[in-house]
């Protein structure tokens, strides 16, 4: 049986594109010889060696910072933050030098740049180890913000993330990963995938659930169970934030008529505002009830599992909204 | 010790014609903003020319630098065109950024001038991470940051330093230490004196350089950069010099002491090397004379130059966002 997890397809897609072009290289916190906190960069220290793997002291800004002046100069680093949470320590880098340098520069030259961060809670990681911000990227122009729910989906958008010419934030959810320290699994190859196409994981004609990372995982299962009951979701993966893949959610609520939004984030400002506000407006003829946000409560992630598990949707939570908002809805 | 680099007079006439372009360049950006035919920022790099021409006088092709807020001198130094620096200034089309940096973005990649920055230690990663690159490459290449000691209490100077000692990166970090961060006097944003004892944190080689003597900074150049390109690693050079003007166009710099203005007036970096061209030098005072012309009618054509370029058009707007942008992108 192949085993081929999430981590799996992170590592294989930097070591096939460190395979393919030498400017690729990794640059992060304890990605050497330890193999990271989630293995991810497990055996690429002994594969590419020092060359393609900078192991650096604590210092996000300089991780970030380096990697943007080493793509200035023509490199393709592919930059780790070890907890998204962290990368408020390197905005300046991100926002202000890599978004923008390609066009205040009049096009002089391009940011080359893959930054993952590893993303959302990982039970009882608490609030500086759990967020999804991935909201605070999607408002600046000049990046690129991939969520991919699956393994495929992280290979192919990984290898394309790496070959883009333009920065891209690559959100990796920290449950999704599949194991801690096991053993590597299979190689399976996957072809690098175009950005701002979305996926049907799941058809149905009563309502469009639009989910991305662990979230969607919990949409699956909801839908799942209300299938039971006679409701039949579609559940839709935009697999890329920005570019987002409107015509393919705007064929999707043309086949069901609603529109839930499911993810981690607060709901409050949350990347489901945008699509929201989008969908009501460019969809509205199509739509036959308001559209509902699902997320987080607005608070930070707590520790206690009870808490965490209260502020942060789970498949009870979006199966009992959608619940209630397909009765509301007929 | 510091190495020694001997000049014919020639290439010494030639280091003060670019002083001399970088003031003359400045000061008439000065009286153009004041006419109200430069919109945004102007933070004049008046006094400290010796140091941006002292440094570049090292680099080669290949080599890269960043500058900061204050960064026409840098640019200039390294040879860029000052015609596209004021269409640039004039927001126009054939501008280096093609009128959407203006001063504080300014660049020539193609002189391997990675920017001006709007933002105060901001380049000092981004030379680090070419460096880095120069070091994967082994280009040969050294990289050059150039910051304030306004910029040395922030976080990206001590991450940068850090690792660029670590991993013995060839880059030099030149600090123009020119008394004041924005506003505030040295005294009062940290308790050194000399910036270049912040190198001994970092087990780097610091070193202190009178910032107004172009030929002192060469010295210190030329070691630096050698050192660096052996994969001895990296300097932290701390240019002693003096802001002539305010913090930008505009800032009348009323908290500087009057006796301190007028002791760094009288060290003026193009008066000092003057005297030395035509007294130490034997420099012909007609040579002189004939390079305060040229410079003179270079920057009168470069500006009238500039005033005649076009405006970008308004759908340039949402160009260059992304180099590989994708369907709907400027409203998606």
């Amino acid at each position: 049986m192949t085993t081929f997890t999430y981590a799996d397809a992170i590592r294989q897609a930097i070591s096939e594109e460190m395979d393919a072009n030498s400017d690729v290289f990794m640059i992060g916190e304890d990605i050497g010889e330890s193999g990271g906190v989630f293995g991810v960069s497990k055996t690429l220290w002994e594969k590419h060696g020092h060359h393609q793997m900078w192991d650096t002291p604590i210092s996000e800004t300089a991780v970030v910072g380096l990697a943007v002046g080493a793509a200035m100069m023509g490199a393709r680093p592919v930059a780790e933050i070890m907890f998204s949470d962290f990368s408020m320590l390197a905005m300046d880098q991100i926002v202000n030098q890599a978004a923008k340098l390609h066009y205040m520069t009049g096009g002089q030259l391009s940011v080359p740049l893959v930054i993952r961060m590893v993303t959302g809670t990982g039970g009882s990681t608490a609030a500086q180890h759990s967020q999804s911000l991935e909201g605070m990227f999607t408002g600046v122009p000049g990046l690129k913000v991939l969520a991919p729910s699956t393994p495929e989906d992280a290979k192919g958008l990984l290898r394309a993330a790496i070959q883009d010419p333009d920065p891209v934030i690559f959100f990796e959810h920290k449950l999704l990963y599949g194991g801690r320290g096991g053993p590597a699994g299979d190689v399976v190859p996957v072809d690098p995938i175009r950005f701002g196409v979305g996926r049907i994981h799941r058809e149905g004609t009563d309502v469009t659930i639009v989910s991305y990372l662990r979230t969607l995982h919990h949409a699956l299962a909801a839908a799942e169970e209300l299938a039971e009951e006679g409701i039949s979701a579609e559940v839709w993966d935009p697999r890329t934030l920005v570019p987002f893949d409107r015509t393919g959610l705007a064929a999707s609520i043309k086949k069901t008529g609603r529109l839930v939004i499911a993810h981690e984030a607060p709901v409050r400002g949350g990347f489901g505002a945008e699509i929201a506000a989008w969908a009501s407006s460019e969809c509205f003829g199509d739509l036959k009830a308001p559209v509902l946000r699902i997320g987080a409560q607005n608070a930070p992630i707590p520790y206690a599992p009870v808490l965490e598990n209260t502020v942060l949707p789970t498949q009870d939570s979006i199966a009992n909204e959608v619940r209630a908002f397909m009765q509301r809805a007929r | 010790m510091t190495a020694t680099v001997t000049k014919t007079l020639d290439e010494r006439l030639e280091l003060f014609r670019q002083m001399l372009l970088i003031r003359r360049f400045e000061e008439k950006a000065s009286r153009l903003r004041a006419k109200g035919l430069i919109p945004g920022f102007l933070h004049p790099y008046i006094g400290q020319e010796a140091v941006a021409v002292g440094i570049c006088d090292q680099l080669r092709d290949g080599d890269a630098l960043t500058s900061t807020h204050r960064g026409h001198g840098h640019m200039i130094a390294r040879g860029a065109d000052p015609k596209r620096m004021y269409a640039e200034l004039y927001a126009r089309e054939t501008g280096y950024n093609r009128g959407k940096g203006g001063s504080l973005h300014m660049m020539d990649a193609d002189r391997g001038f990675l920017g001006a920055n709007g933002i105060v230690g901001g380049g000092i990663p981004l030379a680090t991470g070419a460096a880095l690159q120069m070091l994967r490459g082994k280009t040969g290449g050294v990289a050059v940051s150039f910051f304030g000691d306004g910029a040395t209490n922030e976080g990206t100077f001590h991450e940068s330093l850090n690792i660029a000692s670590l991993w013995k990166l060839p880059i030099l970090y030149v600090c123009e230490n020119n008394l004041y961060g924005e506003f505030t006097r040295q005294d009062k944003h940290q308790s050194i004196k000399d910036v270049a004892d912040r190198a001994a944190a970092y087990a780097m080689k610091g070193v202190i350089v009178d910032g107004n003597d172009v030929e002192a900074v060469i010295a210190v150049a030329a070691e630096a950069t050698a050192r660096a390109r052996a994969g001895e690693g990296p300097t932290l050079i701390e240019a002693k010099t003096y802001r002539h003007r305010g913090h930008f166009e505009g800032d009348m710099a009323r908290y500087r002491p009057q006796e301190e203005v007028d002791f760094w007036m009288k060290r003026d970096p193009l008066d000092l090397y003057e005297a030395r061209l035509t007294g130490e030098f034997g420099a012909d005072a007609d040579a002189i004379q004939a390079i305060r012309e040229s410079v003179e009618q270079q920057l009168d054509a470069a500006a009238e130059w500039a005033g005649e370029q076009p405006h970008p058009d308004p759908s340039q707007s949402t160009e260059d966002v992304y180099v590989d942008s994708y369907e709907g992108a400027a409203l998606r």
